[in-house]
């Protein structure tokens, strides 16, 4: 948590009418306050338990991301062990068809698809965004305009769509699943946002700001953008969840980079070497459910964000 | 009325930018879709010049230009002529989605109704019984549910029910023996083959409806005509149904609209687990085999089917909350 060092008066920053002079200061202070206030977001989703699980959960699988050459035991690629082995004490999960170690693919593969999750989320949480408050502040034929855009990205079916797009772009590999994951994934947030920020714009710190004279740019991400951040952590994680589903799917179908070590493709191979017909049923349920934890992680993370972004949704409370 | 003519007229400016998009994105894509198709046809025997000229008019090879090329492409549209299959050569585009539309109409059609309505009422209850054991069990389990990548669960399913089991088929939407007929029999098998897709779709779906269901009702449940419902002594359950969960509903409606036009597109990577024939199977095939006529006839008939559904959906509701219309 952040110091409690602060002096009295700079709990009471005014964002509305400062003179350019003191503005350096106001920023110092802003920043001690962000921190707090982070702090204090922190603390209030650490508080649920399933929140709080989530975190774990998901730091858990990135770090074993991060430390894959430390954790794993054999060279992911390396097809030198007896092909389509069952578990041993050697190896764990057993070895694919090709005498691959799957314990050691399946440390390697959270990789590609952490990044892909994460990457993919912080993306079109970005696009949406922009979109979602330009589009819910400005009133104007520009705004109708960004609204028809939105309307259409919503009504075209995303996964028609993506693997459409991944079958034009052949064989682009993680670059082309991370453009057409954002492509499809942005509008929904922008949405959500947007009526956000319609509510907000008609508050009196946004009337304040706007009449002593800021830029409409300057109201929207320094007025209403902080006001909005449960919501667009909430969006991050969800876009983050789409995200890590949407490339297993579309590596399982075989429209990534097959020759990469991902949870996805090693369903994909798996399911191509007939595994269900070996037996070998390990080799699909170690990666799906890998994937389904890494989307529970981030779900499990959200409740604990609902709980700063919709009051209502307090869990356990009563009327 | 004003609010119907917007509507309407929204909903033809979609239907234009939609049909527009599906013509634009070929185009924007690197590399010629006709030659990779030549190419594929030239497989099957010799590429006739008029049956090269049909193919690189339908896909707009350089043949005039950009704008006439558009022209042409909108009355193949509006005639529904979407040319000949590479990958199904020569039949029809439109045969051959004729004959998946039926399975998968049915199949995903009635497990979307059917997820929707015990999502729904699953997520009323647990709202209504906010904090207690049974919301609690209920928000954890639907998030586990709507984790589960689709296809693995259906893998799963396939492997412990179909395979080692043996207590369901494991491929197809009717055994090769059965005729296609209306009989009671085929319909049995037919739907003995739809369980285990039908199932994960279910599964998979399910846990989405329900934590929409929950998370609007209980912002309604804080609204003051529930308090004021409450107050004034009505039955518990007149609150719950008539009051809380009926107001809760209409958002839900709008995705559930949507959800159900895209029933047509299938359930892309369900139906390749099972190799059932419907849809998704056609467009994953379509997919595969760079068979770009029917690739974008399907996603067409995603697109606009999707377009009608939320279309009807927003007259729906412009009725059923007036508020809406103003």
């Amino acid at each position: 948590m952040t110091s409690t060092s602060q002096t009295p008066a700079s709990d009471a920053p005014k964002h509305g009418n400062k003179p350019q002079k003191i503005a350096k200061h106001n920023s110092d202070n802003a920043l001690v306050r962000g921190l707090k206030v982070a702090g204090r977001g922190i603390a209030t989703v650490w508080s649920v338990p399933k929140a709080r699980f989530g975190i774990i959960l998901l730091s858990l699988i990135i770090l074993s991301a991060i430390f894959a050459p430390l954790i794993s035991p054999y060279d992911p690629k390396a097809t030198g062990f007896e092909a389509g082995a069952n578990p041993t004490m050697d190896h764990w999960l057993g070895t694919t068809a090709n005498g691959q170690d799957v314990l050691s693919q399946l440390i390697w593969g959270g990789r590609i698809s952490v990044l892909v999750a994460l990457v993919g989320g912080l993306l079109s949480t970005c696009i949406a965004v922009i979109v979602g408050l330009s589009w819910g502040y400005i009133r104007s034929f520009f705004g109708e305009f960004i609204g028809f855009i939105v309307n259409l990205f919503l009504v075209i079916p995303s996964l028609p769509l993506m693997i459409v797009v991944a079958a034009y772009l052949q064989n682009g590999g993680m670059g082309v699943i991370i453009l057409v994951i954002v492509l499809t994934g942005w509008a929904w947030g922008s949405r959500v946002l947007r009526s956000q920020t319609q509510s907000l714009r008609s508050r009196d710190f946004v009337t304040a700001a706007s009449f002593s004279g800021d830029s409409s740019p300057r109201v929207i991400f320094h007025e209403i953008f902080p006001n909005m951040l449960s919501l667009i952590i909430n969006n991050f994680f969800g876009a983050a969840t789409a995200a890590a589903l949407a490339e297993a799917g579309l590596e399982f179908l075989g429209l990534g980079d097959s020759t990469t070590v991902s949870w996805g493709t090693m369903i994909y191979w798996a399911q191509n070497n007939n595994v269900l017909l070996t037996g070998q049923w390990a080799l699909l349920l170690a990666p799906g459910l890998m994937i389904a934890l890494l989307a529970v992680s981030m779900t499990f993370i959200n409740f604990g964000v609902d709980r700063l972004s919709n009051p209502r949704l307090r869990e356990g409370s009563s009327r | 009325m004003r609010y119907f003519l917007g509507k309407i007229g929204l909903f033809l400016l979609t239907l234009w930018a939609a049909v527009t998009v599906n013509f634009i994105l070929p185009r924007m894509m690197p590399g010629s879709p006709a030659d990779a198709a030549i190419a594929k046809l030239a497989q099957n025997g010799p590429v006739t010049p008029a049956l090269r000229a049909s193919i690189e008019a339908q896909l707009g090879v350089p043949k005039g230009n950009l704008l006439s090329q558009y022209f042409q492409y909108l009355n193949n549209v509006i005639h529904l002529n979407f040319g000949v299959s590479y990958s199904n050569f020569p039949a029809n585009v439109s045969d051959l989605v004729g004959a998946a539309l039926p399975w998968t109409i049915t199949l995903v059609g009635v497990v979307t109704i059917l997820s929707f309505v015990i999502g729904t009422v699953l997520g009323a209850v647990m709202a209504w019984k906010r904090g207690s054991a049974v919301d609690a069990t209920g928000s954890v389990g639907s998030s586990f549910l709507s984790a589960f990548p689709p296809f693995w669960l259906a893998l799963m399913l396939l492997y412990f029910l179909g395979y080692v089991t043996g207590l369901f088929p494991t491929s197809g939407s009717y055994s090769a023996s059965a005729v296609p007929e209306f009989s009671a029999s085929f319909f049995g098998d037919a739907l003995y083959h739809a369980i285990l897709p039908g199932l994960t779709i279910l599964i998979t779906s399910l846990g989405g409806w329900i934590m929409g269901m929950r998370n609007t009702m209980i912002s309604t449940l804080g609204d003051d005509y529930v308090t004021f419902a409450e107050a004034n002594g009505l039955h518990q359950g007149t609150v719950m149904l008539k009051y809380a969960a009926r107001n809760a509903l209409l958002p839900n409606l709008t995705s559930f609209g949507l959800v159900l036009g895209g029933v047509v597109g299938g359930s892309l990577l369900v139906e390749q687990v099972f190799n059932y024939p419907g849809v998704g199977l056609l467009l994953f095939q379509a997919v595969t085999n760079q068979d770009y006529p029917l690739m974008q006839a399907l996603f067409l008939m995603i697109t606009v089917s999707v377009l009608i559904a939320n279309f009807i959906v927003d007259l729906l509701y412009g009725v059923l909350d007036p508020r809406t219309r103003r």
